[in-house]
């Protein structure tokens, strides 16, 4: 099932189907992005999104709470698509970000 | 590929967009499209409608931009009683209450809460009153910023007030440039205190003599690619060319044209023209201008009053801001009253109309430091206007760090901000006020608080710049700032330097009372903190602000963002009754 997916409000919200669903200024469990094992990252800003079948992604910008590194991610996914449905990731759930969507 | 803003824009745009607004507000919110949203809001902000944020839909900011920030007598009391009867929301902010104005670092006013319904009648009040929100938000001619106390300035070298409106008069609605592919700021200045903040503005005009045909001409220097947003902050350029007040518009329209021309209209991250200008330089960008957007020779720059600046400039000479009662080139007077972080109630802002009609000529005027100013107060006038119970709040002489607090809008509406800014920034400033001693000669101590990199309260031009973040305090996610020290303009104006990373927002007044302790108990004669500050490095920089928990409590340490409204008893997203109607009942409840 297809999706409207983009950036929405000069990068401040990832928008599905034209509702404000993930917004910046949390912390997410990323492994990959900067020299933690697992980083503590704020997103600051989305660039892109994107989705397939099954997933809702964004790239974005942001920096790791705990080591300070800050800079552009690659894909991350924000959500699923369940019947339809979108349901929005756990952002304490680990994750390694992806270089393509 | 361009934009989905692009592509909106290529659509509809401009003053198109109106009878669109107009349609919406006649048949109410629910008319929008949901498939629609994203290009009608993008659209709306154009005419200075900024959709508010998650679980506040329905509800609009509406910003309005006089240029210069000059308000002609009877406008403030326009935008008061609009205040007063639209601008009202749902739940009340515990400190400011319901309805109120908001002075940006832009010479603005916003107002929030409002309802689309609603629009057609503010902006039939707002017009007939002389006052406009067309291109206060959107991608073109934001409102001209400058001088705030041009034309009546003794200070004054050059007549910033005229450029400012014949700027505003050449592009507002002006088809030609009303579609850019980013914002535009414009700063015009004409006085030797450097009050209009060219640095920080993509387009900057500040004074300047040159010889002309033998005769010293007064006029401006030209700057370009100024701006803070998006830890990409930049001074504005010398592009080393002189324009005389007559030959500025032209300049103007020549530079704007290059920009709508040569902008990056693919990735709107780099589509403000300080990117074209680290692309290009300040040589190719002149030649460019001059081949292929003026048709006459442009004259190199010529001498300018940078080295007189003092405007947020941290010398001891000069006005840093207009604050107190000064003395105009025609003998009345400009009384400066301190608003902490730019809010008036709607009913203080009346009461600050009738001492203006009272007193003065009833013209208000907003500065870049979110304070307003009342004019032209002869000398017998004056005693008695600094007696009235209006200005007890709104003070000519405040406290030093009131008289320096400055924060953006924060979460209470804002999407793209990380924490709770206003409220918060009043919290602080209190709490200073009651217990961190600066010296008599210290008036004003700049602290910028914005909540994120956008940098709307121009954090990185304060002598204490926090920019919102989040840390983990105790295992839990918290509210947090950066900390950073020393920025301002002047002659060699300087950014801060980011000293402290991640400081959870209730350790920030110790670091501050730390910082003004060290500061008052080893400067030399009557330094400012900048002067004092100059020479250190980054690691004593940071020695000087240790964070630490004090008798300091922060009301808004949660994740505010995950609020509806902030400050609602029921604050949890799903409690929120948008969208609504006009009245603020859910628009649910007509089902």
């Amino acid at each position: 099932m297809t999706v409207s997916v983009r950036t929405f409000d000069d990068g401040a919200w990832v928008s599905v189907d034209n509702e404000r669903v993930v917004g910046v200024s949390e912390l997410w469990r990323l492994s990959g992005f900067c020299p933690c094992e697992v980083g503590d990252v704020m997103l600051e800003a989305f660039v892109e999104a994107d989705s397939t079948d099954e997933e809702v992604k964004a790239s974005a910008v942001g920096r790791c709470i705990a080591c300070g590194e800050s800079g552009s991610m690659g894909w991350l996914t924000v959500g699923r698509l369940v019947d339809g449905e979108f349901r929005r990731t756990d952002p304490n759930e680990v994750q390694s970000h992806t270089a393509e969507p | 590929m361009p934009s989905d803003v692009e592509q909106w824009k290529d659509e509809i745009y401009g003053t198109d967009i109106r009878a669109h607004i107009e349609r919406f507000a006649e048949e109410g919110w629910e008319s929008i499209p949901d498939d629609e949203t994203g290009a009608w809001f993008e659209r709306f902000k154009w005419y200075g409608l900024y959709h508010q944020r998650a679980g506040q839909e329905s509800y609009f900011m509406m910003r309005i931009g006089p240029p210069g920030g000059v308000l002609k007598p009877g406008q403030f009391r326009t935008m008061a009683e609009i205040a007063r009867e639209f601008s009202t929301g749902p739940a009340e902010n515990p400190i400011f209450g319901n309805g109120w104005l908001d002075v940006t670092t832009r010479q603005a006013i916003q107002l929030h809460w409002i309802n689309l319904e609603d629009v057609p009648e503010i902006f039939e009040r707002l017009e007939a009153s002389g006052l406009s929100t067309i291109q206060a938000c959107g991608d073109s001619w934001r409102n001209i910023v400058g001088c705030p106390v041009a034309g009546k300035d003794r200070h004054e070298f050059v007549d910033a007030e005229t450029l400012a409106d014949d700027l505003h008069d050449a592009f507002k609605g002006n088809s030609e440039h009303s579609n850019l592919p980013r914002k535009w700021k414009v700063s015009v200045t004409g006085c030797r205190e450097g009050c209009g903040q060219g640095d920080i503005n993509d387009l900057a005009f500040e004074p300047a003599e040159r010889e002309v045909d033998g005769e010293a001409v007064r006029g401006y220097n030209v700057r370009v690619g100024g701006g803070l947003a998006r830890n990409e902050p930049r001074f504005a350029k010398e592009i080393d060319v002189f324009v005389t007040p007559e030959e500025a518009v032209d300049v103007a329209a020549g530079i704007s044209a290059l920009f709508r021309d040569h902008g990056d209209r693919e990735n709107r991250y780099n589509a403000r023209i300080k990117f074209l200008m680290d692309e290009w330089g300040p040589e190719k960008f002149r030649r460019v201008l001059q081949d292929d957007y003026v048709d006459f020779e442009l004259p190199s720059a010529g001498e300018d009053l940078r080295s007189e600046y003092s405007y947020n400039a941290g010398t001891t000479h000069g006005h840093g801001d207009h604050v107190g009662v000064h003395e105009q080139r025609d003998g009345d007077n400009y009384v400066g009253l301190n608003v902490l972080v730019g809010r008036i109630g709607a009913d203080e802002a009346l009461e600050l109309a009738d001492v203006a009609d009272e007193y003065g000529s009833g013209e208000v005027r907003l500065t870049q430091r979110q304070n307003v100013i009342l004019t032209d107060v002869p000398d017998e006038n004056v005693d008695e206007l600094l007696a009235e119970p209006v200005l007890e709040h709104y003070s000519p002489d405040p406290d030093a760090f009131q008289r320096g607090s400055i924060a953006c809008t924060g979460t209470e509406f804002c999407s793209l901000s990380i924490v709770e800014t206003k409220n918060r920034q009043v919290r602080y400033s209190r709490w200073l006020t009651e217990n961190v001693s600066l010296p008599a000669d210290v008036e004003d101590f700049h602290i910028h608080l914005s909540g994120c990199t956008a940098s709307c309260a121009q954090p990185q031009i304060a002598d204490v710049s926090l920019r919102g973040m989040k840390t983990r305090k105790d295992g839990e996610p918290v509210e947090a700032f950066d900390i950073g020290l020393a920025g301002g303009l002047g002659e060699r104006p300087q950014f801060a330097q980011w000293v402290r990373q991640r400081v959870p927002a209730d350790e920030v007044p110790g670091a501050i009372e730390h910082l003004v302790e060290t500061y008052v108990a080893e400067r030399e004669g009557e330094e400012t903190f900048r002067e004092f500050a100059r020479d250190m490095d980054e690691e004593e920089l940071a020695a000087l602000c240790e964070p630490k928990e004090t008798s300091y409590e922060d009301g808004f340490l949660h994740n505010t963002k995950r609020t509806w409204y902030p400050y609602a008893e029921d604050d949890d997203l799903d409690a929120s009754p948008a969208p609504t109607n006009p009245d603020d009942t859910p628009v649910s409840a007509d089902d």
